[in-house]
């Protein structure tokens, strides 16, 4: 029993299992809702979770922030400096990058949704997908069905 | 910042030591250039000026690689691996050849397809995109730092997501291919930021090199597996491998024709090739082969794909639909050839990125030229056409018959070293003859939906109402470079053949491979 | 005299020269304190759309026209690699600040990443603008019930 709840490791590893639930709502959010905005909401949900995972390899345990200790001067202390652990900067400015790119997918995609809004008369996966097995049908009808037909 | 004046020790780097960033610095630039000058005039002779110079830089790179050593560069100066480098070897600098090449020959070919298919207030804007989207793939190939990929993955997609769905002037579903190739797009480059924190976690650097140095140290963990899981499948929707390919179909037929012919040539490709970079240079192919994976996934996936993707082909009524079933089937031989982890196999996948990349260029710039001339792909559009525009058929027939793999043809060559490889295997297992078998069958299932295609161009009878005649030079002329070279890499295959197995040689002894770590800039 | 959003109006005038400040602040506070380039463009975008959203698109173009915005967003990408082509031309690697005081390295890493931190901050403001013009400029054709 003791085995399977092992406390220290649950208390250490818990934040995992917030990410991987944030993720999986993401993801499930993308699959399962039909309306457009829906599902960009669902990456951008997505997307947050890896963020956080990315800033939860920065931290080192008894670590500050990753800032030069200024003396009055604003020069650097440089005998501050030894002896402060610093937490990784490293994943935070990976984290700044991927977060610039989420914005600009999220605005491509509601960028998309506005034009197929106007094109289509409706943001519903599903009534989208109506609308193109009608416009497919009308293609069949005049080219030629896929399976067979002329040629 | 007053410190007391000191002079660095500092070498000059020369022109030649600067090539390997110039290769995705010249595009990079020239996208914000164009905007800024917001000139319509203008716009296309920038961006084709700028192709061509990356495509001499790509020409120059491969010469000083192609006997094996690598090019490295360091941004800014800062020494890998903490900084970040770009390392060009064969394998790279093939990759990078095939993208600007395909970039340079399509410009002439889009400047009369966007005239046609684009409202002239966006061709500014369209070229802009256009150059972002080259960038993006150039430095994805180019680089040697993991989030580095990241970073150009997503340049080029999203200038990808714009470029398709510029379509929507003439079919309004390009809006929504679109739409659900940026979702599955973004979702596939999530998966990759997932398995590359994975791997930073493990290893904590992210210079590949180093990287592939530390998890040989390493051994194996369930960290650095599940991120390889991760970067594979994230990298795999990239390059349509067989469940995750959904995006394809749709993303060509809607896309304008031009963007059409630079993607189907060079997006897939660019993605398959950082699989390649993280399978073998950077997991050992031990790993890959201790674990199965290439034999148990890879495989089927991608006899699977071969197959069914080119059944549905059959079946299109679309040329260009067809086409891009097709595309499905092909990256299959190249996925194929990566999972039968032997040197020829490798070179058989390495040859193929760059003969499937022409031909699939030279058949849907075919499309394009039909599209602007009989308004449409679809097979009682263009039935006919063979009588009333001959030399732009000519060189489809050439491009068909490289995609079946006509003897003659560049597709040949690489299809006959796939089923080499597949046969050097046999003797340790019957299920690689069966593969071999199956190669041959599925080129034998090309051969019908190509034919299908050749017998409406030219033994139906064409509308009397059609006004076709032949396309025009400046799409006449890409073509039939194309078409030049799907035939003359089909004969004299030393070039390529002898880079693309130095290519694999450097990739097969993996982690080795990587190792020639070294300071600036300069052929090793 | 214009009475509607009387509130709204006249808390934007003060709010939107504060806005900028701070945007300058963290833009130039950037290696000392959290804030750079992206950050900073994003505060100052925010006040010119917060003055488009109570005042009007068609007034906040007459400060901020959209064909200088799009010239400003080219312009920022190009200071940033203009910065890294300078140091090619002085023969050290791309983006090598040493280049821009080569008696003084630490000076000239400062100088590099305050003038490549301003490209980025002047992209991320025009690219936040362009969005705001391109979304609040598209008419609607149907009325907010019929969504």
């Amino acid at each position: 029993m003791s085995k399977l709840l092992d406390l220290q490791f649950l208390a250490g590893h818990a934040h995992y299992l917030l990410f991987i639930v944030l993720m999986m709502t993401g993801l499930f959010i993308v699959v399962d809702k039909t309306n457009l905005v829906k599902k960009i909401v669902g990456l951008n949900i997505f997307q947050v979770s890896v963020f956080m995972f990315y800033v939860s390899i920065g931290k080192v345990s008894g670590g500050t922030a990753p800032i030069f200790p200024m003396d009055d001067k604003y020069h650097v202390d440089k005998d501050a400096l030894l002896g402060i652990a610093y937490s990784n900067p490293l994943p935070h400015v990976l984290i700044l990058t991927a977060i610039v790119v989420g914005i600009a997918t999220t605005s491509l995609g509601l960028a998309l949704i506005v034009r197929i809004r106007e094109s289509f008369d409706t943001i519903d996966e599903e009534d989208i997908l109506n609308i193109e097995q009608d416009m497919t049908r009308a293609d069949n009808q005049k080219h030629g069905n896929a399976m067979g037909g002329p040629a | 910042m007053a410190d007391t004046a000191q002079i660095v020790e500092h070498t000059a780097r020369t022109f030649r030591d600067h090539l390997p960033v110039l290769q995705v610095l010249v595009p990079f630039c020239t996208a914000p250039l164009i905007v800024l000058l917001g000139s319509r005039r203008l716009a296309w002779p920038l961006a084709f000026i700028a192709s061509a110079i990356a495509l001499v830089i790509s020409f120059i790179m491969l010469m000083d690689v192609r006997e094996g050593g690598m090019l490295t560069y360091t941004m800014g100066g800062w020494a890998p691996p903490l900084g970040i480098e770009y390392r060009v070897d064969a394998a790279n600098a093939f990759v990078l050849l095939l993208i600007s090449l395909i970039g340079t020959v399509v410009l002439p070919f889009a400047y009369a397809s966007f005239r046609d298919e684009i409202k002239s207030r966006d061709h500014t804007l369209m070229y802009a995109c256009w150059m972002l989207c080259f960038t993006g793939l150039l430095g994805m190939v180019a680089t040697g730092d993991a989030f580095n990929v990241f970073v150009f993955l997503e340049i080029s997609s999203l200038s990808t997501y714009v470029l398709l769905a510029m379509g929507a002037d003439r079919d309004r579903r390009a809006l929504t291919a679109a739409y659900d190739y940026l979702i599955m797009g973004t979702i596939g480059a999530t998966f990759f930021v997932i398995g590359l924190g994975m791997l930073y976690m493990a290893t904590g650097t992210l210079n590949m090199a180093d990287m592939a140095d530390r998890i040989a140290d390493q051994g194996m963990n369930r960290t650095v597996r599940s991120g390889f899981a991760f970067i594979i499948v994230g990298m795999g929707l990239k390059v349509a491998m067989f469940p995750l390919h959904l995006w394809l179909p749709k993303a060509y037929t809607f896309a304008p024709s031009a963007v059409t012919v630079f993607l189907s040539a060079t997006a897939t490709k660019a993605a398959l090739y950082v699989v390649m970079r993280f399978t073998f240079s950077i997991y050992n192919p031990d790993f890959a082969f201790a674990t199965n994976t290439l034999e148990i996934i890879f495989i089927p996936l991608a006899v699977i794909a071969m197959f069914s993707a080119s059944f549905v082909a059959v079946f299109q009524t679309n040329f260009k639909r067809m086409l891009a079933y097709s595309s499905i089937a092909q990256v299959g031989y190249m996925l194929l050839g990566i999972a039968l982890l032997t040197d020829t196999s490798l070179t058989a996948a390495i040859l193929h990125m760059f003969n499937h990349g022409l031909t699939k260029a030279l058949l849907f710039m075919g499309v394009g030229a039909y599209v602007l001339r009989a308004n449409g792909s679809f097979y009682t559009q263009i039935a006919g056409l063979g009588r009333k525009m001959p030399i732009t058929t000519g060189a489809v027939v050439i491009g068909g018959l490289s995609l079946i793999g006509v003897p003659g043809t560049a597709g040949f060559v690489s299809k006959w070293v796939l089923v080499q490889a597949a046969l050097e295997r046999a003797p340790e297992n019957a299920m690689f003859l069966a593969i071999a078998v199956a190669i041959v069958l599925s080129s034998l299932l090309a051969v019908v939906y190509v034919w299908r295609a050749f017998e409406v161009l030219y033994l139906q009878e064409p509308d009397p109402n059609s006004t076709a005649t032949e396309a025009p030079l400046m799409m006449l002329i890409p073509m039939w470079i194309l078409a030049g070279g799907c035939i003359w890499f089909g004969f004299s295959t030393d070039l390529l053949h002898d880079t693309a197995a130095q290519a694999a040689n450097g990739l097969l002894q993996g982690t080795k491979g990587m190792m020639v770590l070294t300071g600036q800039g300069g052929a090793h | 005299m214009i009475y509607h959003h009387l509130i709204l109006r006249v808390v934007t005038k003060v709010l939107v020269g504060t806005i900028i400040l701070f945007a300058l602040y963290v833009q130039f506070h950037g290696d000392f304190s959290p804030g750079g380039g992206f950050q900073a463009g994003v505060i100052m975008a925010v006040a010119f759309i917060i003055y488009g959203i109570v005042f009007g698109l068609r007034n906040v173009k007459r400060v901020f026209p959209e064909w200088l915005v799009h010239k400003v967003l080219a312009l920022g990408v190009l200071i940033y690699a203009g910065t890294g082509i300078y140091a090619m031309f002085m023969g050290y690697d791309f983006l090598d600040y040493d280049a821009l005081s080569p008696a003084h390295p630490t000076s000239g890493q400062h100088w590099g990443l305050l003038i490549i931190e301003f490209g980025v901050g002047v992209t991320v403001t025009g690219v936040m603008v362009a969005i705001y013009y391109a979304f609040a400029g598209r008419p609607p054709s149907i009325s907010n019930e019929d969504w």
